[in-house]
């Protein structure tokens, strides 16, 4: 299996909106899918790997899914940083895990696996849409 | 999990693995970066560990 990416393999650009739009969706809703989708197979691998394994670290370590509280602008923050992470997020909303344990020692630094997952995946349906773009 | 330094080193490892693959196309080149920025974060954690040993003053 070849794992290279060369300028000669890459798929063209994705010309309509639509399409783009799409494509960030998928990024966005399951980490590395978008890089699946334009054939970057390797990269899509490992995001789709790593990103979750990442997420479920953070709700493993007590950490917190924060809510949208505005009143609250870093809890607002971290909220919008924790939607980044796609259906791992979904997931742990709809299972009610991810309440977070602030008597656990682990907590800041669940809260901070759990963000940071979030924020990687917004880079990465960013790279996505570049590469849909044409370039990269 | 009670060890503060294998979560650094976890924490380190996705962000470096995440961000190598994003910033390099061939395998061999992200390896390297994945780990310079994993020793990078490792290494940084130590030093910035012993500058704040200290503190408070």
């Amino acid at each position: 299996m070849t794992t290279k990416s060369t300028a000669a393999e890459r798929p063209r650009a994705a010309a309509e909106r639509g399409t783009l739009v799409l494509l960030c969706l998928a990024a966005w809703a399951v980490p590395g899918a978008g890089h699946l989708w334009m054939g970057r197979r390797q990269k899509g691998l490992v995001f789709l790997l790593a990103l979750p394994a990442m997420f479920l670290s953070g709700l493993l370590l007590h950490g917190r899914i924060f809510p949208f509280e505005l009143s609250e602008p870093l809890v607002a923050l971290a909220a919008v940083a924790n939607v980044g992470a796609g259906a791992p997020w979904l997931l742990a909303r709809m299972t009610e895990s991810g309440s977070g344990v602030v008597t656990a020692w682990t907590y800041e630094y669940g809260n901070c696996f759990l963000i940071v997952a979030g924020l990687l995946n917004f880079l990465v349906v960013l790279d996505a849409f570049d590469i849909g773009m044409g370039r990269k | 999990m009670t060890n503060h330094l294998l979560l650094l080193m976890l924490f380190a490892f996705f962000v470096s693995t995440v961000f190598a693959v994003l910033l390099r196309d061939q395998p061999r080149a992200q390896l390297r970066t994945g780990a310079m920025m994993f020793g990078g974060f490792v290494a940084a954690a130590f030093v910035l560990g012993w500058l704040m040993y200290p503190l408070p003053l």
